[in-house]
This record gives C-alpha cells, sequence and structure tokens, in this order.
C-alpha cells in the first residue's frame, strides 16, 4: 500500500528525530535559503506587490463568503461545456467517486499530475485496493512514490532528498514500473532529470486516464488552471482521454480577469520566477482537442468545518505556493515530515487542525510547531494572518478534549487570549506556549522582511521546560 | 440528502456570520510591467526579448520577408516538424525535411517521433516572458507543442502585451489555453535548473513586425 501519514506521532515526537539528522537539515535549509532568495529578488521588481496580495486576499474572502453561489456557478458552467460534476463531502466520497470513474474506463494504469488533494485523501492508497496503479509524473513527485517515501514541501516534496539518494531510488525502482533507469546513471541532475524523461514518456504515449488536481476554478467561465514547470501536467491533461481533475472548493476564483492576480503572485511566491515554465486553462472538453471526457470532483474533506472558523478561515485563501515553510525558522530545522501531513509549515500547522479538528494528539500539537516570529504572515501572497490562527487554535486546544488539554496549558493560553486584543504578543505568547524556541538559536536573523527587526532584537527568552519535554512529562498532556 | 446539497448546507451555515452583499475589492496594482511606460511598445518588445532569453529561449527578430529562411535556420538541426492546420505554407518553403500535417490527427507516438513543431501565438507578455496559445490557426492541438523536443513560434509585435493584465482579457477561456514561459524545466534535484524534463527542451522565437 502507499504509504500515508496515518498514526504519525506528535510533531515534537517526530521533531526530535528530525532535528537530529543532519543531513536533511543540510538538505532542507539549502533548498529553503535557494527559493526565497530567488522569490525575494522578484518580489522586489514589484513596486505593487503589496497591492497584489491585497486584491488576492480580498478576492479570496469574497469567494469563501459566497461559495455556494460560486459552486453552483461552476457546476453550471463545466457542465455547459460538456464535462461532468461530482460533488464528495469527504475523502472517502471522492476516492469512491475517482475509484468508479477510472473502472468505468476499464484501464488499471493511470498517470497523475502532482496535487496536494489527492494526497490529502489518499487517492493512490485507494485506487491500489481496487487494482488501479496510479503513477505520479512530476519529477519531484516520482522521487517520492518510487522511493516508497513521503513529501515534506507542498511545492518541492522531494526537496529532503539529496542527488545520490535520488539516484539510487532510480536506478533500484523504475525496472519495477516501466522502463528502467540507465545502467550507468550518475548523480548528476541532468541525467536523473532525462531518466525520468523516458521513464515516463513511456506511461504518457499509452496513458488513456490522468488525473489532476488544480491550482484555481474560475467561477464565470468554469475553467480550470494548472502551473506546472516540466510539462507533466500538458502531458496528462492533453494526451488522456479522461480526465479526471480532484479539487478543493476553496480553490475557487471569481472571474477570468482574476486570474492574472494569482499568476502574477503564484510562482513568484513559489519558485522565485515570474511564471512557471507552463500554465494550462482548460474548460470542459474541446473537439478534436484532448481528452473526450472530463470530470471534476469537487472536495470539502473538511474545507466547510475552517470555514466555520471565524478566525482560521483565512487559511481556505491559501494557493499552496509554500513561501510560508521556505521562510520558516522551525520548517528549516525539522523539515516537511514531522507536521505529519501532505501540508506542513505554517500553513500545516494551522490547515490541519482546521480541517480535521484539533482534538487528536498530532493535530493537536501543531499549532505548537511554531515561533510565532510571524515571518510568514509577511511572504503569504494572500495575506493569511498565520499567527492569529495559530494562536486561535492554540486557544481551541487549551478549551477543548480532555485527550489533549492540560492544566498549566490552559492558563498559559488564557494569557495569549488577553494578548491577543492588544498587539505585541510575541514575547508573552512564546513563554507562554512556545515549543519551537529550543530549536532557533538565540543569536538567530530572521530572513528576509524580518531581518531588521532581528538586527535590533534578540528572540525573547525560552522557556525552562520546552513544550516537548511537558508533552513527554504528561504524555501528551493526558497525566 | 445528495452529497452536493450537504456540502452547500455547510456551506450556508460556515458562512451564516458573513455579510451577503459584495464587498468592493482593491484594486490599484499595475496594469503594464514596472520597468516599461504605458505606450512604450518599443520597450515592451526589448522586455520580452530580454525575458525569452533569460529562460534560455533562442529569439530572432525577422523581418517578415525573411521569414521562411529564418524558420529554416530555427529547423536546421530538425528533420521532421509539425504544421498544425493555417500555418502558411510559405513559412517551410526554404527548409527540407519532412513537414508533417495534423489531419487527420498524429498520434502521440507519431508526434514523438517528430523533432519540431512550428507555430503562431494568440499573444505573448513581456513582463513574464511569456507566449499564449489557444489553439487558432497555425497554433493547432496542444499535443503537437508538447511532444516534439523542439517549438518554433511567430509572434507579431502587435500581439506583445506589456503585462499579464492586458493580455489577459483578450483571450477567450473558453478555449483551451496552454501558456508557455521558456522551455521545460525543473529543479526539484538539489534546487538545480535543470532545462526539458517533459516538455520541449528548446524554444526558439521569431519575432516579426
Amino acid at each position: 500500500m502507499s504509504k500515508t501519514f496515518m498514526g504519525w506521532p506528535t510533531f515534537p515526537k517526530a521533531a526530535e528525530t528530525a532535528t537530529a539528522d543532519e543531513q536533511l537539515r543540510a538538505n532542507v535549509r539549502r533548498a529553503t535559503h535557494t527559493i526565497r532568495t530567488k522569490r525575494a529578488a522578484l518580489v522586489e521588481e514589484r513596486p505593487d506587490w503589496q497591492d497584489l496580495r491585497d486584491t488576492a486576499a480580498a478576492l479570496k474572502d469574497d469567494v469563501l463568503a459566497h461559495l455556494d453561489t460560486y459552486l453552483e456557478q461552476i457546476e453550471e458552467k463545466v457542465t455547459a461545456a460538456g464535462g461532468t460534476v461530482h460533488w464528495a463531502a469527504d475523502a472517502d466520497e471522492a476516492n469512491r467517486i475517482v475509484t468508479g470513474l477510472v473502472r468505468d474506463t476499464g484501464e488499471s494504469e493511470i498517470v497523475k499530475v502532482k496535487s496536494m488533494l489527492t494526497e490529502e485523501i489518499g487517492l493512490d492508497g485507494a485506487l491500489e485496493a481496487a487494482g488501479i496503479s496510479a503513477r505520479e509524473t512530476d519529477l519531484a513527485a516520482t522521487i517520492v512514490q518510487l522511493g516508497d517515501d513521503l513529501p515534506s514541501h507542498v511545492v518541492v516534496p522531494a526537496l529532503h532528498r539529496n542527488r545520490s539518494e535520488i539516484r539510487d531510488i532510480f536506478a533500484r525502482e523504475m525496472g519495477k514500473h516501466g522502463r528502467p533507469a540507465p545502467e550507468d546513471l550518475t548523480d548528476e541532475p541532468e541525467e536523473l532529470a532525462e531518466a525520468a524523461r523516458l521513464h515516463m514518456r513511456e506511461k504518457f504515449l499509452k496513458a488513456k486516464v490522468a488525473v489532476s488536481g488544480a491550482n484555481f476554478m474560475v467561477a464565470e467561465t468554469g475553467t480550470l488552471c494548472i502551473v506546472e514547470s516540466e510539462g507533466n501536467g500538458r502531458m496528462c491533461l492533453t494526451l488522456a482521454d479522461t480526465l479526471i481533475s480532484v479539487v478543493g472548493i476553496e480553490k475557487t476564483v471569481p472571474t477570468w480577469q482574476d486570474l492574472e492576480v494569482y499568476l502574477q503572485l503564484l510562482a513568484r511566491s513559489a519558485t522565485g520566477e515570474r511564471m512557471a515554465p507552463y500554465t494550462s486553462t482548460w474548460t470542459g472538453v474541446t473537439d478534436g482537442d484532448g481528452p473526450r471526457a472530463f470530470h471534476l470532483v469537487l472536495v470539502d474533506n473538511g474545507r466547510t468545518r475552517a470555514l466555520a472558523d471565524p478566525v482560521g478561515r483565512q487559511a481556505l485563501r491559501c494557493i499552496r505556493c509554500g513561501a510560508c515553510m521556505n521562510i520558516c525558522p522551525v520548517y528549516e530545522r525539522t523539515g516537511g515530515q514531522t507536521y505529519g501531513s501532505v501540508y506542513p509549515g505554517p500553513i500545516g500547522a494551522i490547515l490541519n487542525p482546521l480541517l480535521k479538528g484539533a482534538d487528536d494528539p498530532q493535530t493537536a500539537s501543531l499549532p505548537y510547531a511554531s515561533s510565532l516570529c510571524g515571518a510568514c504572515n509577511e511572504v503569504c501572497p494572500v495575506k493569511i494572518r498565520f499567527t492569529d490562527v495559530l494562536l486561535k487554535l492554540r486557544h481551541d486546544v487549551a478549551e477543548g478534549d480532555a485527550k489533549v488539554k492540560h492544566r498549566a496549558e490552559k492558563v498559559a493560553l488564557k494569557a495569549v487570549e488577553g494578548v491577543m486584543d492588544r498587539g505585541p504578543l510575541w514575547n508573552a505568547a512564546v513563554k507562554a506556549a512556545g515549543t519551537a524556541g529550543r530549536l532557533l538559536p538565540k543569536d538567530m536573523n530572521l530572513p528576509g522582511p524580518l531581518h531588521g527587526w532581528t538586527d535590533s532584537r534578540a528572540l525573547p527568552d525560552i522557556p525552562k521546560e520546552s513544550f516537548r519535554s511537558w508533552w513527554k512529562r504528561t504524555e501528551g498532556g493526558t497525566k | 440528502m445528495s452529497s452536493r446539497e450537504t456540502v452547500l448546507r455547510r456551506i450556508r451555515q460556515a458562512t451564516a456570520d458573513l455579510p451577503r452583499d459584495p464587498t468592493p475589492t482593491p484594486r490599484s496594482y499595475l496594469r503594464h510591467a514596472p520597468t516599461v511606460a504605458p505606450g512604450d511598445q518599443d520597450g515592451v518588445l526589448a522586455l520580452l526579448i530580454e525575458r525569452l532569453t533569460e529562460y534560455g529561449a533562442e529569439v530572432r527578430r525577422v523581418a517578415d520577408a525573411d521569414l521562411s529562411v529564418a524558420v529554416a535556420h530555427a529547423l536546421a538541426a530538425a528533420r521532421s516538424a509539425v504544421a498544425p492546420a493555417g500555418l502558411p505554407d510559405a513559412w517551410l518553403a526554404q527548409w527540407y525535411g519532412l513537414v508533417r500535417r495534423d489531419a487527420p490527427p498524429l498520434t502521440p507516438a507519431e508526434l514523438d517521433a517528430t523533432d519540431a513543431v512550428v507555430t503562431t501565438c494568440a499573444a505573448a507578455i513581456a513582463e513574464s516572458g511569456t507566449l499564449v496559445l489557444d489553439g487558432g490557426p497555425g497554433q493547432g492541438r496542444r499535443a503537437p507543442t508538447l511532444l516534439p523536443d523542439l517549438h518554433v513560434c511567430v509572434v507579431r509585435e502587435s500581439q506583445v502585451h506589456s503585462a499579464m493584465p492586458e493580455a489577459i482579457g483578450r483571450l477567450d477561456a473558453s478555449r483551451p489555453l496552454t501558456w508557455i514561459s521558456g522551455p521545460s524545466a525543473t529543479a526539484d534535484i538539489e534546487m538545480i535548473r535543470v532545462q526539458g524534463v517533459h516538455g520541449p527542451r528548446r524554444l526558439t522565437v521569431l519575432l516579426v513586425p
């Protein structure tokens, strides 16, 4: 079966292992620093960056406030353009729908465009159980899948792997699933990419069914949009006879023109490019070009739960650029798998509890996976106030289920509740409830726009007993 | 209750506290490239060339009369090329390779075995170095610009817009669009950029008046 995050340890526990792994830390550090430097340079060249962010946030808020109307509009437009729309209330239902659609085609091997949502719902495992092999086609997703590994980043899911690890995975695994890697494969990135090209090309040419997610869905026109770099997305969207797009309901944007905002923000924030090499947009099916059947599966799976949280709902603005994880001092030290979800980093720390509820120890530990430094607030292209949501969720945890609440924690978070309205919450909040603080060197400088902040200030004192040791001592707050 | 109704009901419940009236959206971002004054078409063309070149695309400015020679030059290393419906025959007149028409549609295997494709485009965006194809005359369906390893794209100066907001309103959302910003690339291995993973590894742009 495909590996999943099911039964993953709490963040503090997973972080203990991850922070001890020098190679992992080096890999993650190199990757996040490379992307954040490129991003900063490209943001710099846009004098209207803050204006774009303001519009992007406002549009998403409008989408969330009128999501019912927009989804009905999407359904109408996609149907009129020859597509079929399905609704899934949760992961199981989404998996059932997709499995049924693939079964109807009679195919037993399909290709996939990297999609966070299909990983969130465990689609590969569900298909596998039905005897259908779903092959990832994005290079990084292929590395993760062939290595029977888990993703650690939303944009570059294999960033925790270095070239020699990737070479070994390719040499060992490719032959089991199709065209083997060349005998003399070295660990040069060009050679590794070429091996992936040849391995996947064979699959693209015979693929009859493709599964994708989407970056955006346009309500006004029923148009879907996928942004990618390699062309594997185009292969899937273009060559298959049947295309099944599994999309979270929050991916909606109101109008076609509104894409101009997100397309200018996304690649700059995600990979430090002005545009990713390929953006595809399509509406239903087109005679003589691409798939003859198009299915859109609209998935809730906890999104309406997040939507009901007046503070937390802003997390649904997220366009999955990963800028928050690239800037995060905690993510940099723990890597992404520590968060026990396909959504790691600051967005994972808020989105997972919002989607799934914070009433089990794993999700309840995530709002503490932050030093509340606020660097994520600054880089987020849709202006999610991560720190506001983190504090709100910590409050929920403290007030929540007996399994996870702890008296001392409750007291500490009452204090946090007070500072939420009054502004300078850094010191009090970190002292009261900090967890990641222990991972941060005292003289650390914050990157990017916050550099000036740390130039003149030392990081706050770290509590004597860390959250981690408290968690251990009290067995997850149950004692 | 169907899942459709369940999801819609949940949304209505979750957003009951929000005002139903639409709120005005601020739109103070630029409609044009920050470094080029509005109306400066020479500046726009120079920026497109700069950005495409940065991506590793080859860009040449060509007079209409010299286009067939320029196409032949761009296809010099190719033995076969796809010519989509609507591409002027004259453009390929100076090239002696095998011209493949996409009618009836070439199979994926045939396209895979073809070296190059020559197309026009629907629009270009200078600020991001982007070419947009919409399947119109001279562009054809999407697969032929994907499987061959070299894409030669002819862009008219009048098709070049300064930035995304100027271009997007002119594009037809009901058509399948492909927005190409440089050749296929990845940085998935140690953040090292490798050109050409699954899509064409080489992009040549011929910019004509």
